[in-house]
């Protein structure tokens, strides 16, 4: 009883802490003039959130839908020395800018939602990817001897032992691809994509600080709802034996 | 129940065989344990039953079919395993743990549950505590009864157990094997145990199989084992103490001079004497109107006394249960410095005793027919 609550009042510190941190920006940005400014561009913020929102989830949802298997599928017996040059290949992937990865996919695939998608798609594929691999290659031989001496298909073994005991690492993955994500999407303004970057760039451009951080400040606030909910999926979805937040 | 014939392993990218032409059989409901030093191919051995291994050459039979004739899962399913790492599986509660092959067989959930309860019930693990606790939430004891319930939930027929009482001190390891041991009384699984302590193979086995680089150089039941090692490597692997050992597997009523003379109450002494001297003995029992162990008189006494044995006797130090051990008999000996103990049934009857000298006799008679 006690240990479970310790993590807990933790979390609850946490949280009121970052309550009182939200308060006190509020309180300053009242102050300031900037909330009023923001209040003031609320359609545009709107609007444009929701399309930030769009880019993230299909980007995102893609890389999650298809970054988690390809992980378990480079980790079979079958694709071991195909999973070791993957890596390889996407560790490689990684220095490679964002923005460089934008500017490829619009010589690729033209101006617009297109590119970007597939841009954002491809930067949040690698955490996801290789952290499942990694979370299902941590997974102790000692149960997969277990789970397959005792009769287990590869099937079973697989749902009922791996993905299991590496779900902590995939989520943590997802959530590194996400707040990826959420802070790339702004750049996708540049090739034509929609999304909070366009208040941020005409902010820029034309210096305006107000408008800047009506894209900007949304952005940030997005990215950590966005963590927050991923957390507390992975709170919530990973049993208590396997979680170290519970 | 289960048959190795002639089966070697080599592994790839090795010259030596892992393991070298080993033939044994194990009769159902009996326990086989391999034993030897480490690297010897104890659990190589083992894991080519169940297939986690696959033999290099030979043949392995269970209940007179070829396990290569076997579905390979379905064959997993049929035996029991519990590896040496334990190996539950931490994201499931103790009761998903233990109803893993009943779950993946189909059972019927609310039968499994039930039976998972009354496996822990077996092991004096309150079923209200233990079924939705997670493996990292119990201690490395429960742990290991937990892996050999998960074994046996679907109830399989043969067990294969690699050192599964192995990571725990001696004191909680000698209660884990003496559940067991009750257990499989009532279970009569045929199992293959491997372990590398000549102690536990000598309490929980029917048969030991000893092996070196390889090979088994002796298979034989545990008293044979120690009273007569094929070879020097076994002498020495079963230890110096090995007669000591046997002690273990003897029980007093191996060494028990069965329904000898008694004297009553009312009985003189002399008569007591002349007992004695009769049948050679030093001391006689005194037993109640109904057979009941009272005390003794020994043979000085009566000599030169004159009335009766119920008013001289002098009371039993202790006595012991003819199911009891030699071990035990002996050390109980020490203990109350005394050459002889007077044995009696659950009841308190007397019904024999037994001496030092026939327990050296006992143990010095297997070696003089070797
Ligand atoms: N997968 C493998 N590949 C190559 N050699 C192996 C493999 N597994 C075991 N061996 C070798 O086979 C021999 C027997 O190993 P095994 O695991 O059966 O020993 P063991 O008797 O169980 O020993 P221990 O008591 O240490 O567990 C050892 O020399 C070991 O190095
Ligand atoms: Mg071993």
């Amino acid at each position: 009883m006690v240990d479970a609550l310790v993590p807990g009042m933790v979390a609850q510190m946490r949280r009121n802490a970052a309550y009182l941190c939200i308060f006190l920006l509020g309180a300053w940005a009242w102050g300031s003039g900037l909330l009023p400014g923001l209040l003031e561009r609320w359609e545009d913020i709107a609007y444009l959130g929701q399309q930030h929102v769009e880019l993230v989830a299909l980007s995102g949802g893609a890389a999650i839908l298809f970054g988690v298997p390809l992980g378990v599928l480079l980790t079979r017996p079958r694709f071991r020395q195909v999973g070791a040059a993957a890596m390889q290949i996407l560790n490689i992937g990684a220095t490679i800018p964002t923005l460089a990865v934008l500017a490829l996919a619009m010589s690729l695939l033209g101006l617009g939602n297109t590119p970007a998608v597939f841009a954002l798609f491809i930067a949040s594929l690698l955490p996801i990817v290789s952290n499942t691999m990694a979370g299902l290659r941590d997974v102790p031989p000692a149960l997969l001897e277990a789970a397959r001496g005792m009769g287990l298909s590869p099937r079973h073994t697989l749902l009922q032992v791996e993905l299991p005991n590496s779900l902590f690492v995939i989520y943590t993955g997802i959530r590194t691809a996400l707040a990826i994500n959420v802070g790339t999407v702004p750049l996708a303004f540049l090739i034509g994509g929609g999304g909070l970057g366009e208040l941020i760039f005409t902010g820029i451009a034309l210096n305006e600080f107000g408008t800047m951080l009506a894209g900007a400040i949304p952005t940030a606030l997005l990215a950590v709802l966005i963590d927050f909910i991923v957390a507390q999926l992975q709170f919530w979805t990973i049993p208590r034996g396997v979680n170290p937040l519970r | 129940m289960i048959r190795l014939d002639q089966v070697s392993k080599t592994f790839p990218g090795t010259t030596m065989p892992a393991v070298d032409r080993v033939s044994l059989e194990v009769a159902e409901g009996e326990i086989c344990v391999l034993l030897g030093p480490s690297g010897c191919g104890k659990t190589t051995t083992m894991k080519m039953v169940n297939r986690l291994i696959q033999p290099s050459s030979g043949d392995i039979f269970i209940d007179g079919r070829n396990t290569s004739d076997y579905d390979v899962t379905q064959l997993r399913r049929s035996i029991g395993y519990v590896i040496q790492q334990i190996g539950l599986f931490p994201n499931k509660t103790i009761e998903d743990n233990i109803c893993i092959v009943p779950d993946i067989l189909g059972w019927d959930r609310r039968k499994s549950r039930q039976r998972a309860a009354e496996l822990l019930e077996m092991v004096a693990l309150d079923p209200g505590v233990f079924l939705k606790r997670y493996p990292k939430e119990l201690s490395g004891g429960q742990q290991q009864r937990i892996g050999v319930l998960r074994a046996i939930a679907a109830d399989p027929p043969v067990l294969l157990m690699d050192e599964p009482f192995g990571a725990i001190d001696p004191i909680n390891r000698v209660i884990i094997q003496d559940e067991f041991l009750k257990m499989q009384a009532q279970i009569r699984k045929t199992i293959l145990f491997v372990s590398h302590d000549i102690d536990e193979a000598v309490k929980m086995a029917d048969r030991i199989a000893i092996f070196r680089n390889g090979r088994l150089v002796q298979y034989d039941t545990p008293d044979n084992m120690l009273a007569h090692p094929a070879s020097e490597f076994v002498s020495d692997f079963v230890g110096g103490d090995r007669t000591l050992k046997r002690l273990q597997l003897l029980t007093v009523r191996d060494a028990m001079i069965a329904d000898p003379p008694r004297v009553r109450a009312a009985d003189s002494l002399q008569q007591a004497a002349a007992a004695m001297e009769a049948h050679g003995h030093q001391s006689i029992v005194l037993v109640g109107p109904r057979g009941r162990a009272r005390g003794y008189v020994n043979l000085q006494t009566a000599r030169g006394g004159n009335g009766t044995v119920g008013e001289n006797y002098e009371a039993l130090p202790t006595t012991i249960r003819p199911h009891e051990d030699l071990r035990t008999a002996v050390s109980t000996m020490f203990r109350y410095d005394t050459q002889w103990l007077a044995c009696v049934d659950d009841d308190g009857m007397f019904v024999g005793y037994v001496t030092l000298r026939g327990i050296t006799h006992l143990l010095s008679e297997t070696y003089r027919d070797g």
